[in-house]
């Protein structure tokens, strides 16, 4: 269900050949997503929710996905998390 | 196989079933103690929680995956590590004042990574509820981790430059150590909800991205490639560390209107307390790094007006108002780094990194990103101690500061909305007086006087006598109380503050690299020149 | 409440009383708008030293360096703590004067007001 929110969640990444495919995912389907690029890092930023799928990532990336792995390169995050096998969400729920 | 010939494998749960499993399903009644008396720090601190039950865990992170990943984590970072040793990258970083972070770092905030695994391994004990119990048992173990693997990726640098051998013993005696020190003691002296909040929430979900994003970038930018593969390692823990910090306080909110008011007050405190530990990165960002990715004020306007921002507009639906003070963090936006390395430049022969004065390159650079501040308030007087040192007679501070009796910061902050005048705020309690560097510190004191009266300020003991090497005579003839100080600190002159240009680490560096030692400055010493001209 | 603590009546023992200093007391000093100093400078002195010592040895030890430190008019100095304006006499103590352990003593100089703007 869309949030009526527009403040800005955000999650970071180590910019990376592993995290390519995760950061391709997530602005593919996420249309309102921004990357700001900074040494080493990527920051992606979004209004109100942003989703991270694993199917995307998957398809990118030509393997099945543990959506868990984002972990090992994550480096930040900003929105209330809510993580199930398929979908990993950022959420702020207050318009 | 199972005792019926079935050979159908079991089916596989989801992610929220098993961590179900790992967190509720490990739980037991106890049957022969009373609760109460196994969870005995639960209660005093006026926390109402009903149902342990209701706590939602953001990260379902399983004991299986996370040892996968924590596995997987410190294989690549100890391969970068290895590369890094293997290929002289301590040469390889910008200069040796990058090296001056680094002191920075290893003293003022490895340990801090050890006193919050302390207090989570409190929590992972008291907490009544397995959810937030394994939460923080997770935690306490990543930050060993990061403390650990911070110790060793700057054991490397330590083979080459000064100053960073004696790392424990400095962060229990210098005298501005107290401060990263002061504030996890204050923390772990707290009571388990205090902790948390004060730690997962208010520093780590509202404060650490300040550190380990443009800082971390920061390190990358100056080719350190050690420091930026720990740091970004120890952040991907962070980032679940965070998300622990809000479940917190909507479960907390959540579970009584009466903790409203006492998460607020913590939010106040420690959003304060924090913000004044990170007036350390602020100079260590503006003044520091020889290459910088942002300002300060520029990190502070992203990280926390606008993602803070979104944070607390969201909160304002439990009733939770954004942090007291917070309008005075974005008024010091445009000074606190100024500030704050016009004093670590005047003391610095007591200090355990090294100083210089910003060049002409540089200073334009803060007029840029300080339009408001850095040409009216900053840039005469390093114009005029730059002058001093071509005269040969540095400007040097002469006397011990004014102690704030909460963060311990001396008091050096300037009036909120005049930067120009010093802003005194001190109370008598029970007849003495007590002196603090701002309205948010006294506003902690006056809660819990009795907390912070006790508090060991380094001038104060310093005075007192109490900060000396064993067999210093006090009152031998030619007894000089800041220069014995300063043995107690493990402070070796020429070594370990002074001037940049003065210092071993300098002079080594050109020797051995052939750069200059402060790409701002150009040359120190005859050995950049000889390669310079062939 | 004066802490909260799991055991009641928590107290602390005071780290900083008079008595710690043998026979001296902190006072600080801070010379208003002069920032480039950087803090109030915290120092222990005898109770019974008179003003005038203050402003003719201990002062000018730190603060003579600054450039607007050889134009100060002694007598246009305005003296406070944070009970309000004083106005010193050389001869008398700093006992005398109601200066006590760990009071703070500020001077604003009139159009002294930091070099260049710079504090």
């Amino acid at each position: 269900m869309a949030t009526t929110s527009t403040q800005p969640v955000f999650i970071a990444f180590q910019d990376n050949n592993d995290t390519r495919p995760i950061i391709d995912a997530i602005m593919a389907d996420n249309p309102n997503a921004k990357l700001n690029e900074m040494p080493a890092l990527v920051k992606i930023d979004c209004p109100g929710r942003l989703v991270v799928r694993r199917d995307t990532i998957s398809e990118l990336a030509g393997r099945e996905f543990d959506l868990r792995e984002i972990y090992i390169n994550l480096i930040s995050l900003a929105g209330e998390v809510d993580e199930t096998d398929e979908e990993f969400v950022l959420e702020w729920k207050t318009s | 196989m199972a005792a019926d010939g079935n050979m159908k494998p079991a089916k596989k749960l989801s992610l929220k079933e098993n961590y179900a499993m790992l967190t509720r399903g490990l739980d037991w009644e106890p049957t022969y103690q009373k609760k109460e008396d196994i969870f005995r720090m639960i209660d005093f601190e006026g926390i109402k929680i009903h149902d342990w039950d209701k706590w939602e865990d953001p990260f379902r992170l399983t004991m299986d995956a996370y040892w996968k990943y924590q596995g997987e984590k410190e294989r690549k970072l100890y391969a970068i590590i290895d590369a890094f040793q293997q290929g002289n990258g301590q040469f390889n970083v910008t200069d040796a004042r990058y090296l001056q972070a680094l002191k920075i770092f290893l003293t003022g905030i490895v340990e801090l990574e050890y006193a919050s695994h302390r207090g989570f391994c409190m929590l992972g004990r008291e907490f009544p509820g397995a959810g937030p119990r394994i939460a923080a048992q997770m935690q306490s173990i990543d930050e060993l981790r990061h403390c650990t693997t911070q110790i060793h990726a700057i054991s490397h640098y330590s083979k080459y430059f000064e100053g960073m051998a004696n790392f424990p013993e400095q962060f229990d005696r210098v005298w501005y150590l107290s401060i990263p020190k002061s504030f996890f003691e204050d923390a772990c002296t707290s009571g388990p909800f205090e902790f948390i909040v004060a730690i997962s929430f208010a520093f780590e979900y509202v404060l650490t991205n300040l550190a380990f994003m443009p800082w971390m970038s920061g390190a990358a930018f100056n080719g350190d490639m050690s420091t930026v593969s720990f740091g970004f390692s120890a952040q991907s823990d962070e980032a679940r560390h965070m998300t622990l910090g809000i479940e917190v306080i909507k479960f907390l909110l959540e579970q009584d209107p009466a903790n409203v008011a006492l998460v607020q007050k913590w939010i106040d405190k420690w959003f304060w307390r924090g913000y004044r530990l990170l007036a350390l990165l602020a100079t260590m960002m503006d003044y520091v790094l020889p290459k910088r990715v942002m300002s300060w004020g520029e990190a502070w306007t992203i990280y926390y007006e606008e993602n803070g921002g979104a944070l607390f507009a969201d909160l304002a639906r439990y009733g939770i108002k954004p942090p007291k003070y917070a309008d005075v963090t974005i008024k010091e936006k445009g000074r606190v780094s100024h500030e704050m390395w016009s004093v670590f430049y005047a003391n610095r022969d007591a200090v355990n990194f090294s100083t210089w004065l910003p060049s002409e390159e540089e200073m334009a650079w803060f007029s840029e990103k300080y339009p408001d501040t850095f040409d009216k308030y900053y840039r005469p007087r390093f114009e005029h101690w730059r002058q001093l040192e071509k005269e040969g007679k540095p400007f040097t501070c002469k006397c011990l500061p004014q102690l704030c009796q909460v963060c311990q910061w001396p008091c050096l902050y300037t009036e909120p909305d005049d930067a120009t005048e010093f802003l005194h705020r001190e109370t008598e309690y029970k007849g003495e007086t007590f002196h603090f560097c701002s309205d948010g510190c006294k506003d902690i004191f006056a809660d819990e006087p009795e907390k912070y009266v006790h508090a060991w300020l380094p001038v104060n003991q310093i005075y007192q006598g109490n900060c000396f090497l064993p067999g210093v005579d006090p009152t031998a003839p030619d007894f000089n109380p800041l220069v014995e100080a300063l043995k107690y600190m493990g402070l070796k002159p020429g070594v370990d503050g002074g001037l940049l240009k003065d210092s071993i680490d300098a002079q080594r560096w050109e020797q051995w690299t052939s750069r200059p030692a402060n790409i701002h400055e150009g040359a120190y010493t005859d050995f950049v020149r000889k390669t310079t001209n062939g | 409440m004066p802490v909260k603590a799991i055991a009641p009546n928590y107290h602390g023992d005071f780290k900083d009383t008079q008595d710690k200093y043998h026979g001296q007391q902190l006072i600080s000093l801070c010379w208003e708008k002069h920032t480039s100093f950087g803090w109030p400078m915290c120092m222990p002195v005898p109770p019974e030293m008179p003003f005038g010592g203050l402003i003719e040895k201990v002062i000018p030890h730190i603060f003579g360096d600054h450039p607007d430190f050889a134009k100060i008019q002694w007598d246009q100095v305005q003296w406070s703590t944070s009970k309000g304006p004083f106005v010193p006499d050389p001869a008398k103590s700093l006992a005398e004067h109601g200066i006590k352990h760990k009071h703070q003593i500020r001077f604003r100089t009139p159009g002294l007001d930091g070099h260049l703007g710079g504090g």
